[in-house]
């Protein structure tokens, strides 16, 4: 996979296929990036596991804390790592150690690490980098288009009135010229300069 | 679904819009309203906080205006933009996210007489100070660059006399300079040129003009590319750091590759005030549907009124890109192949007296201070838009007492130039 520029497709059919998200690094604290992105992703009907060793007998929105992915005890379709890149190696590597595997590793924005992605993907996993599921999901949902945020898709059907724990439709057609290879460009030239 | 991509009059018609939700409607609605009801108490919070996607309050964001943006953020190549009031209002906005008293932006020396006045006198009010340079000579943007420099200001295609500037040069020096490169590309329109794609950061329009195209509504827009790394050196506070008025949230971490549009949206929109009407969102929105066919149509009548003028003895000289003896040709074949714009000057023999007579005489061209309207306009520089520069900067800026501004519609043609032909003949 080309890590600089996703296809909507590459990402459209992680977030059409998971169910279950572990999310390494959920802050119980409510102004955490961390902490809102759980949220709506609970809000839009994954099934969200909060996995940080510092809040183990507390709940996050209902679902109890979980030291970390082996202690979780059942099967997850996707890590949603929020860590710093330096931070990603040790996870990925906990994460190959599952049985069964995970079908997607996803790094937030901000975090990429070219290296643990080869090492999963070795071994058939998906990896995304330096994205966040929420602006995804919001994007090719075009629930984030109020914000003035390119969504790059465009439909000609009634858009839905989105509801506490519904699922949105992610298939709208991409679009070419609002493509943002800028930001991408940019994305790739400061990842290689750091 | 597969990934097909579509062209840019398509976009021009659909980006951002969709039927509305609760009626089918398949214009956009106008949503005029101030205010949007929360679901329960944690739904407003959550808005407030900037962690869910909804409507709050039309001064931070609205429905209409919402399509508006998200179609010029589209057709410009970026990744999220801002509609507000006017192109002015673009322009406070985007540096009040940049700017401390003290600091120095630096902006080319041809632009809009009226963005030179809000730099050197309201801007100075604010402590942001405005070192001018050269657009035909790169080097000179160089030397301007200091530690206090911000970001550097340019025109796509510039006012008045429809010269085209060296977009990637400028960024290269921006580049080089650690700061953001702001584009006017009110002149040229998506249409003609993207300065995304040339190395902008940011790109600023007066919707007023080509967008809208009607003459009918005034708007601005600003937009961001996504590309600059707001995080380096606590350069950019707005952005790196934790803002108190949303509970720490640094907008950087939180909205990547958008954060610019973010922050004009919830720290400048919201706190300066100037918000766009959804009325005239969607007369723009309206006019925008249209922007390709308007703008094919523009240049090339631009392009046969200027020819007609190079050619009669009562005028001097002509300034339009797309002459092939001009001295902007060459990058306006690079930057704006399928046309130069349409707004340009020439100046007359007779001088000053000969201006004012041949506005004085013009039947179908208006004699206002607006541009890029579906009717052909004329103004005389010197004693309207420019007016408050000094002579020698009127000079610098292509603004001179012999000098006529042109902006050419969408009338035919031949009626354009008789008209000019029966005002310049007596």
């Amino acid at each position: 996979m080309n890590h600089d520029a996703y296809p909507d497709n590459y990402i459209r059919s992680i977030l059409n296929s998971v169910k279950s998200i572990a999310m390494v690094g959920a802050s119980p604290v409510n102004v955490r990036p961390s902490y809102f992105a759980f949220k709506y992703l609970a809000q839009r009907g994954y099934d969200m596991i909060p996995i940080n060793p510092g809040h183990v007998g507390k709940e996050l929105l209902g679902k109890p804390f979980v030291a970390s992915l082996a202690d979780v005890g059942r099967p997850v379709d996707m890590i949603d790592i929020f860590r710093n890149s330096s931070h990603i190696m040790p996870v990925v590597e906990e994460a190959l150690t599952l049985d069964p595997l995970p079908k997607v590793i996803w790094m937030q924005l901000g975090a990429r690490d070219d290296a643990a992605a080869a090492k999963a993907e070795a071994v058939g996993i998906k990896v995304v980098m330096n994205r966040c599921p929420k602006i995804e999901y919001g994007r090719l949902s075009s629930e984030i288009s109020w914000m003035g945020v390119n969504s790059r898709t465009l439909s000609s059907k009634r858009a839905p009135a989105p509801t506490q724990g519904m699922r949105l439709s992610l298939n709208r057609m991409s679009v070419g010229g609002g493509e943002t290879a800028a930001s991408d460009r940019a994305a790739k030239n400061k990842t290689e300069q750091s | 679904m597969s990934d097909r991509l579509p062209g840019f009059s398509t976009l021009a018609v659909h980006a951002g819009a969709q039927p509305d939700p609760t009626t089918g409607a398949r214009a956009t609605p106008i949503y005029q309203t101030t205010s949007f009801v929360f679901n329960d108490a944690d739904h407003a919070a959550s808005l407030f906080g900037l962690q869910a996607f909804g409507n709050i309050y039309t001064r931070i964001g609205n429905p209409t205006n919402a399509v508006l943006e998200e179609r010029v953020a589209a057709l410009e190549g970026g990744t999220a933009a801002l509609a507000v009031a006017s192109g002015h209002a673009a322009q406070v906005v985007v540096l009040q996210q940049l700017m401390q008293p003290g600091d120095e932006f630096i902006a080319a020396r041809k632009l809009y007489g009226g963005s030179i006045n809000q730099f050197t006198h309201a801007f100075k009010s604010f402590g942001w100070n405005v070192i001018w340079a050269d657009p035909d000579d790169i080097a000179s943007f160089e030397r301007a660059v200091t530690p206090r420099t911000k970001a550097i200001f340019i025109e796509s295609i510039a006012n008045p006399a429809g010269s085209i500037t060296d977009i990637e040069a400028i960024s290269t020096v921006a580049r080089k300079a650690g700061v953001p490169l702001i584009v006017d590309n009110t002149l040229a329109s998506p249409y003609l040129i993207r300065p995304i794609d040339h190395g902008a950061d940011i790109v600023v329009h007066s919707l007023t003009k080509f967008l809208g195209g009607h003459g009918n509504s005034l708007g601005g827009i600003i937009v961001d590319a996504g590309t600059f790394d707001w995080s380096t050196g606590g350069k950019y506070p707005m952005l790196s750091e934790p803002r108190p008025e949303y509970h720490g949230i640094r907008l950087q971490e939180t909205f990547g590759n958008f954060a610019f549009a973010i922050a004009c949206r919830v720290l400048g929109l919201r706190d300066l005030g100037p918000a766009l009407s959804p009325f005239n969102a969607f007369m723009i929105l309206t006019g925008i549907e249209t922007l390709p066919l308007r703008m094919q149509k523009h240049c090339d009548n631009a392009k046969a009124v200027a020819e007609f003028l190079a050619g009669h003895p009562a005028v001097a000289s002509v300034s339009y890109a797309g002459l092939p003896s001009d001295k902007y040709n060459r990058l306006a074949r690079k930057y704006a192949p399928k046309g130069a714009g349409a707004v340009f000057t020439f100046s007359l023999k007779g001088g000053y007296d000969a201006g004012v007579n041949l506005v004085s005489k013009l039947q179908l061209f208006s004699h206002l201070a607006n541009v890029g309207d579906t009717r052909s306009l004329v103004i005389h520089p010197a004693s309207t838009t420019h007016s408050q520069l000094d002579d020698a900067a009127k000079v610098k800026s292509g603004a001179g007492p012999d000098v006529v501004r042109l902006s050419i519609g969408i009338e035919d043609k031949e009626d354009l130039i008789a008209d000019l032909e029966q005002a310049l003949g007596a």
